[in-house]
């Protein structure tokens, strides 16, 4: 009982990191219509930036800083420099310079790092709070489900309350309709891929410290089970992203307590398939047309 | 110009056949003129060729990409590999019977996955076939005691056949295999995109409910395209585990099922001998850099080595999707119709679009 | 004096034939102007090109006597050419509300009161200020795109089939408003209809286009006259 109860909160805090990571997907699908697949990879560079800066500061926080703003700039210069190729008619040319992308992002951190693992600290204790007998969270699992909450309300206020929420949705939704209402479309697709990646790159970075450590490939797995996320939450709905993001943590953190995480892609996969099988609106998507 | 009409997507059956023939042949006659080490360079752009040409022609005809033909290759090598592992007898029947045991796992895998995906639109099986490559270690890790983990399983060894060992070395031999497998595989392929099949698949490719109005089950082609496809990538694992007397899920990984893509894009997506460049590039140049860094110091070594080639993998991947989405192939045939005025070009052609999956006529 | 959107030798092709010839055109300021024409004619493609949302390959558009080439699709409605596109484009996921606000977001202070002067023209609306695009009916949904241009508060209103698969009492009523904002503020319209009757009847002047050439350009009344008119070009 108390070991389900501390998976459950385990589950909880990776969860919310899926949920953040997912989150930053879909912000993009629905600002450009593109699965970013380059988004683990755009991850990385940031938590490598944020590895270094605390290594030469000694200052996780400014590390974190670092990383953040590495990560805005990366998504302006991704949209900028490459996305910009893609094809407006096809689907696939997005997904193609993404993967490039990927390609290019993980083999140059394998030049200049090389292929070790690098552990990643943090200024947090990683032990259970225990509470009346039964350990439930650890406090960096707390740091990382507030951080979550925190960017997660930051993203509600400001899609639903201000006039540039208001343009980036417009835009995603009737891109020509809205640059005839005079928003600079292009401009708003571009704050989307800095909000997006600067998203995914706090995801990352919350959650290498509690993995193996940090290696080029670090975030491959996060991009699969974020990928698993939103389209189990359903790829449009931010909402599903973040209930989607905790049924699968809570779903990935059972997995590895009873059964081993070796099981954990398998336990992915699993999911992935029964609920394109099942439900391939998503779980929680008001049905949108992915069935063409 | 041939007298009758055809649609585009139909090819004379006869001509392919006869196209294939031509092209084996030549392979084949090539093998005679390589030394060992190309020869085994020459199996392996055979078998990377049935993945590609499987992949090509998913992209090309479905407009769906699949991130994890590698994986579905794996499941051909394995196929393949427990077959031979379980016959009691070995020579060229057990080969062609593991071979057909190959085909049938990564069809039905395949089955499987694309029910899952492929019906639906968007990026839907990029996405779970990138998850089905990524979970293949811990496959084979926790089934470890059939697939056995890392370590992957190993086949004895089949030397050339007595009556061909003072004619072929067995690189050779190897080679001509892989040729000739890979022709059968290549040949089906064009065979099943030139018929009904693939003027369905084309129908579903542009507009899908146009295709379901005229009573096209997209979701059927779509799945069955993606089922033909994940068996020839199957024949390309098979193949590969015959010449490596082995197969482990360490061959198969991410990277390598990036790498398909690369060789499917650079040569020009929907082309299949787009898809043979491709599949020489991701042989030679990753081969070719190993060669140039081989004499750097062993730090700077180890670093490049694999990444440099794939550094330079995702730049061309960028490049062509940015500059020449036809690929090579797309760009030579572009070439060759700038060269030739009599092919007629069209007059009013609608607003200048950008079309990432090439028509039949750049195939 | 020249007219306040004035439109020479327009010329627009996609490679091969081209979709509008030559065209010219005179909006003088204060007035409705009616493109009519059948189907193909080019009617909407005249609209995008005045928007720059498809490229012209000769001729120039001034709008108040500044030539608008280069100027981007999202500038040219800070310059008061505001679009209604065909179909409307109410943006069926924001509610009215954000429709609105959304037509006047570059706009100053001011855009609040240019909503409440919608709201105040258009009384449906208001009662379903909060209700979302995708559950207004046509009448409402016209309404609203009709409104959300307004609150840009454009000098040229360029109107894309407003009437289009709506009933008769709902189009004599945004017939009207156009009439009554034409007189009364001075708005100057451009409509492209295939109603012709309705939208000669609530026009200065009017356009007939075929096959991308400006065939007749007269009154309205005169236009609605000509019998041999009507029937080559306009199908009554």
């Amino acid at each position: 009982m108390d070991r389900l109860v501390f998976l459950l909160g385990t589950g909880l805090a990776r969860g919310a990191v899926l949920a953040l990571f997912a989150l930053a997907l879909v912000l993009i699908w629905r600002g450009a219509r593109v699965v970013n697949f380059a988004q683990g990879a755009m991850a990385v560079v940031s938590t490598y930036v944020a590895f270094e800066v605390t290594s030469l500061t000694g200052s996780y926080w400014l590390g974190l800083l670092a990383a953040l703003l590495a990560g805005g700039l990366l998504g302006f210069a991704v949209e900028r420099g490459v996305m910009r190729f893609a094809s407006p008619v096809s689907p696939l040319s997005g997904v193609i310079l993404a993967i490039g992308l990927v390609m290019v992002l993980q083999s140059a951190l394998g030049i200049v790092f090389g292929p070790d693992y690098r552990p990643m600290r943090v200024p947090f204790d990683d032990t259970a709070i225990v509470v009346g007998g039964v350990p439930l969270l650890s406090p960096y699992d707390l740091f990382v489900l507030v951080v979550a909450v925190v960017v997660m309300a930051a993203l509600a206020v400001l899609f639903r309350w201000t006039s540039l929420g208001l343009q980036m949705r417009a835009a995603a939704f009737a891109p020509e309709v809205s640059r005839l209402l005079g928003v600079r479309v292009s401009r708003t697709v571009t704050v989307g891929w800095v909000l997006s990646s600067v998203v995914g790159s706090l995801a990352a970075l919350l959650l290498v410290p509690t993995s193996l450590g940090l290696n080029p490939h670090a975030t491959d797995s996060l991009f699969v089970l974020g990928f698993t996320v939103a389209v189990v939450g359903g790829l449009d709905s931010p909402v599903g992203a973040l209930v989607g993001g905790v049924v699968v943590g809570v779903a990935m953190s059972l997995v590895t307590g009873y059964l081993g995480a070796g099981l954990v892609p398998i336990a992915v996969l699993v999911l992935l398939v029964l609920v394109l099988l099942l439900r391939p609106a998503g779980l929680f998507a008001a049905a949108e047309a992915r069935r063409a | 110009m041939t007298g009758r009409q055809r649609l585009p997507g139909q090819r004379p059956l006869l001509r392919t056949l006869l196209v294939a023939a031509g092209w084996t042949v030549v392979a084949l006659a090539g093998t005679f003129a390589l030394d060992p080490f190309r020869n085994y360079q020459l199996a392996l752009v055979a078998a990377y060729l049935c993945a590609t040409a499987g992949l090509t022609v998913l992209v090309g005809a479905t407009g769906q990409l699949s991130l994890g033909h590698a994986a579905l290759m794996a499941v051909g090598g394995y196929g393949f590999a427990l077959t031979t592992n379980a016959l009691p007898f070995g020579g060229i029947p057990a080969f062609v019977l593991a071979l057909l045991a190959g085909v049938l796992a990564s069809a039905v895998v395949g089955l499987l996955l694309g029910l899952a995906a492929a019906r639906l639109s968007g990026p839907y099986l990029a996405g779970l076939t990138l998850a089905v490559v990524v979970a293949l270690p811990a496959v084979a890790s926790t089934w470890s005691t059939v697939l056995h983990g890392d370590q992957g399983v190993q086949i004895p060894f089949e030397g050339v056949p007595d009556g061909l060992r003072r004619v072929v070395a067995l690189e050779q031999w190897q080679a001509m295999v892989a040729v000739l497998v890979t022709a059968a595989v290549v040949t089906s392929l064009t065979v099943l995109r030139g018929g009904r099949f693939g003027l369905r698949m084309l129908a579903v490719r542009d507009d899908e409910v146009a295709a379901r109005l005229s009573g096209i089950p997209a979701g059927r082609v779509k799945v069955l395209a993606f089922t033909a496809s994940s068996a020839a990538a199957g024949v390309g694992g098979a193949v590969l585990c015959f010449v490596a007397q082995a197969v482990s899920p360490g061959a198969y990984t991410v990277g390598f099922s990036l790498l398909l893509v690369v060789a499917v894009v650079i040569g020009g997506l929907g082309s299949i001998l787009g898809a043979a460049l491709g599949s020489v590039v991701i042989v030679l140049l990753p081969w070719l850099i190993g060669r140039l860094t081989s004499n750097l110091p062993a730090d700077a070594a180890q670093r490049l080595d694999g990444n440099l080639a794939v550094l330079v993998f995702g730049l061309l991947l960028i490049t062509v999707m940015a500059v020449a989405p036809h690929g090579l192939h797309g760009a030579l045939v572009a070439r060759r119709r700038r060269t030739t005025p009599d092919v007629p070009r069209p007059t009013a052609e609608p607003a200048p679009r950008k079309v990432l999956v090439p028509t039949e006529e750049q195939r | 004096m020249s007219a306040l959107l004035e439109v020479r030798g327009l010329t627009v092709g996609y490679g091969g034939a081209p979709v509008l010839h030559e065209v010219d055109l005179d909006v003088p300021a204060g007035s409705i102007v009616a493109l009519v024409g059948a189907n193909g004619a080019g009617k909407t493609t005249l609209l995008r090109t005045l928007s720059a949302l498809v490229p012209l390959t000769r001729g120039s558009i001034r709008l108040d006597g500044q030539d608008l080439a280069g100027v981007s699709v999202e500038d040219r409605v800070r310059r008061g050419l505001a679009h209604v596109p065909e179909g409307r484009g109410v943006v069926a996921e924001l509610t009215v509300d954000e429709n609105l606000r959304l037509g006047g977001l570059w706009r100053g202070p001011d855009r609040r009161a240019a909503v409440d002067e919608v709201y105040a023209l258009f009384e449906p609306l208001a009662r379903r200020r909060n209700h979302a695009g995708h559950q207004l009916s046509g009448g409402e949904r016209q309404m609203l795109a009709l409104g959300r241009a307004l609150v840009a508060r454009p000098t040229v209103l360029l109107l894309d089939e407003p009437s289009l698969g709506l009933a008769p009492r709902v189009v004599a009523q945004i017939m009207g408003v156009l009439r009554s904002l034409a007189d009364r503020t001075g708005l100057t319209v451009l409509l492209a209809e295939q109603n012709v009757v309705g939208a000669l009847s609530v026009a200065d002047h009017g356009v007939v286009l075929g096959l991308g050439e400006v065939v007749a350009s007269r009154p309205a009344h005169e236009l609605a006259a000509d019998e041999r008119l009507r029937h080559a070009y306009l199908g009554f």
